[in-house]
């Protein structure tokens, strides 16, 4: 049963979180001495991937040191960042695999740990089928690591069931961009941003979620480049913007077609290049027809003049750059709202070139390189599909089995918890994952975990999801292991080992593969190390999209990371895709697409007046089962508020400071009001990282895009009203501090 | 470092504080941030703006230090207090115009940013400066900030009669001279002459 052990305060005083302050052996003790060696790796947070030091001694890592000749960021760093090495010598990290027992857990040999994992998957498959059991993987493990896990679900289990986090992330440019430039990358290496004349953000929170980007958007500015924003919060970026368009959530489709509809009207589209190299140019013409923008301003809240200007700023320009993220994708239509913005790139002729393009702005660690090679339910390494008879040709040789022998494609992130919480799926094996914050409709989530019949992971410090597992295998960090990932811009770098694993902990790839051979499977997963994995990886890429065949660990040093697609070792790699107007279809053309305008799943009525929208905040990541441990982190954004302007605080009698429960169709959470001019009047804003009673993920909900399967996280409809008095988590307040760290 | 300057822009900022934590990292004063960070009102406006110790020529901070506490060395950087000779006294602290110097209780000790003297004596960049996401604080040679950027540097500052020259500039507006903070300064009040303003 994976249901929560009754004392949950008892696993939070062993297992946290607590607050780390202190550098192995304190800021005064031996941390003081130089360090043994400085090992150039990249920071484990967020898909900038940025260069960093890690000061390594006696297998600590007691500090960083900026690497300044890593040229993308050129030393520069974020408070994460700057914080991150303060994970390896946590006290919450798992040092022994853990065993449920009926009040806790208990630490176990390895031995007993992975026998009865084995056991209980297989008992589960040979009952219910082997579709039964699915595994969760996510995008901050290594491409090596995320590659395994594909192979470990298929060729190990046997489950056509395998997804992972980037479910939450990507997809939905991911999908627009393979289905309209053939390709799931952004097309531009981040030195053609300051080449920009014109950059546009759109649903992107570039400051506090791609920090050091602010560096490359500011640079454009000074040569004189326009900056467009459209955000419902007037976020960091905005500040310096010469034009904010305060999108109302869940409408930047609406702004974007009457963009389109603006650059067609008045001719600023680039007639030769829609001619030589896109097909269904009058598909998208004739479906943004009619969005003129008076149309487009009673649905955005943009007023008809602003769609106008931002519509010729990006029109006029031939180096126009079109940025997005999170906040474009996490909807119901995601797909379609990335869809306009290549569109917007494409009919202008802003593709291909220094200073123009489409830029998915990837969040995740590993969101480019984890969703390459064949974590992704439906599909196989190097970017190809799991329905293509070629393809499982290709990968099955590789692996040496029978292409029949390949499940097909399983369930998304989404799907599969829908499907324990149905009762189809009884056994769940999970890395990188904490859905229990990351999903929406957390209670939903919990419900779910609760019916699992058997629930392993692997988590390197035990995190609100670990506390529902029936196993829990003390894995490793991003500096524990070697590997590569693959950054923003699809820049392949090399993550060196800086450290051994703590205690009696293990390398990821080490007991997945130790799980492999105790499934019987074991001579598909002969690897050592994760080179050998790597050359696995080469061999199974080769040909596809994402064609990895010409990296090596080396080049990338010699390099500083090589661009896929790479084909030969001879190969430099490819910075910037599309430069001769030569798409990724068979067709060579890029494919313009029919846009069509949906609401929301999570409409606003009567009832629920106001827009809710979620997001992040710079000093956290993710779930934050990582940097909720971390002090200083911690100290900059102790707890999650909500964001609310003014005029709405005004109408609900709320001040700043007040306690304010937030009830959606699903869930009311209280936080305290962050009074701010700063987001529209008719939207609150809460950033997701934190589980439980504070979890903004209890209000969202679980409508998903019909092709990319994101959820809809960046609109609900919810209520406000003043509360009583502060929620129990604000007067528990925070747990103890670690290792006498200051308050 | 030879040939480097280190300039703020305030305009940049984006409220990150990469700054501050990368300075508590600094090995001469583990744990402590020398960085002076703020956003300017929150509820108004995303603004936020992160110093550093501007370096006087003529250190307002060493001038009324009872005990000859605070120096000044021959790059022109202005010194944390020396730890012998600090008596915690908090002069230096009510007398900086910029509100630059701390008093830390834990070390009854005035400690402020001494611009990395241990990393910049050695040719490396200052940690805020390095890790700045934003390079609203940049350490470069004058001639990259004259090539790159739109704003002027500026290191001369009036308060009120008291006209300050410092070492680290501030990036101001294209025409601005000097910057003033006087509002007095830019009222008209008869055909006297006033402090030349940029803005």
């Amino acid at each position: 049963m994976a249901k929560a052990p009754l004392s949950l305060d008892e696993l939070a005083g062993r297992y946290g979180p607590h607050l780390n302050y202190l550098p192995p052996g304190g800021w005064h003790g031996n941390s003081g001495h130089q360090p043994e060696k400085l090992v150039k790796t990249h920071c484990c947070f967020c898909g900038q991937q940025c260069g960093i030091q890690l000061k390594v001694r006696d297998n600590h890592v007691i500090g960083f040191e900026p690497w300044e000749e890593f040229p993308f960021n050129r030393g520069m760093l974020c408070p994460k960042g700057v914080k991150r090495y303060l994970q390896g010598n946590h006290p919450d990290r798992l040092l022994d695999p853990l065993m449920r027992t009926g009040e806790g857990f208990r630490p176990a040999a390895w031995d007993e740990a992975l026998d009865f994992t084995a056991r209980r998957l297989r008992e589960l498959q040979e009952r219910y089928g082997p579709d039964s059991v699915a595994v969760y993987g996510g995008a901050s493990l290594t491409t090596e690591k995320a590659y395994l896990m594909g192979k470990f679900a298929r060729v190990a289990l046997g489950t056509r069931h395998i997804d992972y986090n980037g479910r939450l992330c990507m997809v939905s440019a991911g999908t627009a961009y393979k289905g309209a430039l053939g390709v799931d990358r952004a097309p531009n290496p981040w030195s053609d941003i300051p080449a920009a004349e014109v950059i546009m953000v759109i649903g992107a929170n570039i400051g506090e979620c791609a920090p050091i980007t602010t560096d490359y958007i500011w640079r454009a500015r000074d040569k004189g480049a326009k900056l467009i924003v459209a955000d419902p919060r007037f976020t960091p970026i905005a500040r310096n913007a010469d034009l904010f368009l305060p999108v109302r959530p869940g409408t930047d489709l609406a702004l974007l077609m009457a963009m389109l509809h603006v650059i067609i009207r008045d001719g600023l589209t680039d007639r030769d290049f829609i001619e030589a190299h896109t097909t269904g140019f009058e598909k998208t013409a004739e479906s943004v027809e009619p969005w003129n923008p008076r149309r487009a301003a009673e649905v955005t809240g943009v007023a008809p003049d602003a769609i106008e200007r931002a519509a010729h700023l990006v029109g006029e320009s031939r180096r126009a750059m079109l940025m997005h993220a999170r906040g474009l994708e996490h909807h119901s239509k995601g797909v379609e709202n990335c869809e306009a913005v290549v569109a917007i790139a494409l009919v202008t002729g802003n593709i291909g070139r220094e200073g123009a393009g489409p830029i998915m702005v990837t969040g995740q660690g590993n969101g480019q390189g984890g969703r390459e090679h064949g974590q992704k339910c439906d599909q196989l390494p190097g970017q190809r599909s799991l329905t293509d008879p070629a393809a499982r040709q290709h990968v099955a040789g590789v692996w040496g089995i029978s292409p029949d022998e390949l499940p097909g494609p399983g369930y998304t992130a989404v799907e599969i918890m829908n499907a324990i919480h149905s009762g189809e799926i009884k056994g769940l094996f999970s890395i990188c994952f904490n859905p229990l914050v990351s999903l929406p409709d957390a209670n939903f989530t919990r419900e779910a975990l609760e019916r699992l019949e058997f629930f392993g992971i692997v988590d390197f410090f035990l995190s609100e999801t670990a506390v529902h597992a029936d196993v829990v295998l003390a894995g490793s960090l991003q500096e524990e292991e070697e590997g590569v990932t693959a950054n923003t811009e699809g820049r392949v770098i090399h993550i060196r080992k800086a450290v051994d694993p703590p205690g009696n902990a293990r390398t990821d790839s080490d007991i997945v593969c130790d799980l492999a051979r105790r499934l019987g499977r074991g001579q598909y997963f002969p690897f050592r190390e994760p080179r050998e994995i790597f050359e696995e990886l080469r061999l199974a890429s080769r040909g596809g999209i994402a064609d990895y065949y010409g990296i090596t660990y080396e080049k990338i040093d010699q390099q500083m990371g090589v661009f896929w697609p790479c084909p030969t070792l001879e190969h430099p790699g490819t910075p910037r895709l599309f430069e001769n107007g030569r798409f990724f279809h068979p067709d060579g053309k890029a494919h313009l697409m029919n846009l069509a305008w949906r609401e929301s799943g999570d409409p606003v009525d009567a009832e629920f007046p106001i827009y809710l929208t979620t997001g992040r905040v710079v000093s956290q990541y993710l779930s934050g089962a990582q940097t909720r441990r971390i002090g200083a982190l911690v100290d900059q954004y102790p707890d999650p508020k909500l964001e609310i302007h003014p005029r709405l605080a005004e109408q609900c009698g709320i001040r700043a400071g007040d306690w304010v429960t937030v009830t959606s169709r699903r869930a009311a959470i209280t936080l305290e009001a962050m009074v701010v001019r700063t987001i529209r009047p008719d939207t609150v804003f809460v950033p997701y990282h934190w589980p439980r009673d504070r979890s903004a993920n209890l209000l969202t909900h679980r409508t998903l895009d019909p092709r990319s399967k994101i959820p809809e996280y960046k609109v609900s409809a919810c209520r406000i009203e003043k509360a009583a008095g502060p929620p129990e988590w604000a007067r528990e307040r925070r747990p103890q501090l670690a290792q006498g760290g200051r308050a | 470092m030879f040939g480097m300057e280190f300039y703020v822009d305030p305009s940049r900022c984006i409220g990150f504080q990469a700054c501050l934590k990368a300075c508590e990292e600094c090995d001469t004063h583990r744990g402590i941030s020398m960085i002076n960070f703020d956003f300017v009102d929150r509820k108004e406006s995303i603004a936020s703006a992160a110093y550093v110790c501007w370096h006087c020529e003529n250190p307002t901070c060493a001038q009324v230090c009872p005990a000859d506490a605070i120096k000044k060395y021959e790059d022109g950087i202005v010194g944390s207090s020396l730890k012998p000779r600090c008596i915690g006294c908090s002069n230096c602290v009510l007398a900086c115009p910029f509100g630059i110097p701390k008093l830390v209780p834990e070390y009854e000790q005035m400690m402020k940013c001494d611009m990395c003297y241990d990393r910049t004596s050695v040719g490396k960049r200052p940690m805020c400066a390095t890790v700045c996401p934003s390079q609203a604080l940049t350490y470069v040679a004058p001639e990259t900030i004259a090539a790159t950027r739109r704003e002027k540097p500026v290191n001369t500052f009036w308060f009120g009669n008291q006209k300050i020259i410092t070492k680290v500039y501030m990036m101001a507006p294209a025409d601005a001279g000097a910057i003033a903070i006087d509002v007095a300064d830019y009222t008209w009040e008869g055909e006297h002459e006033v402090v030349p303003q940029g803005f």
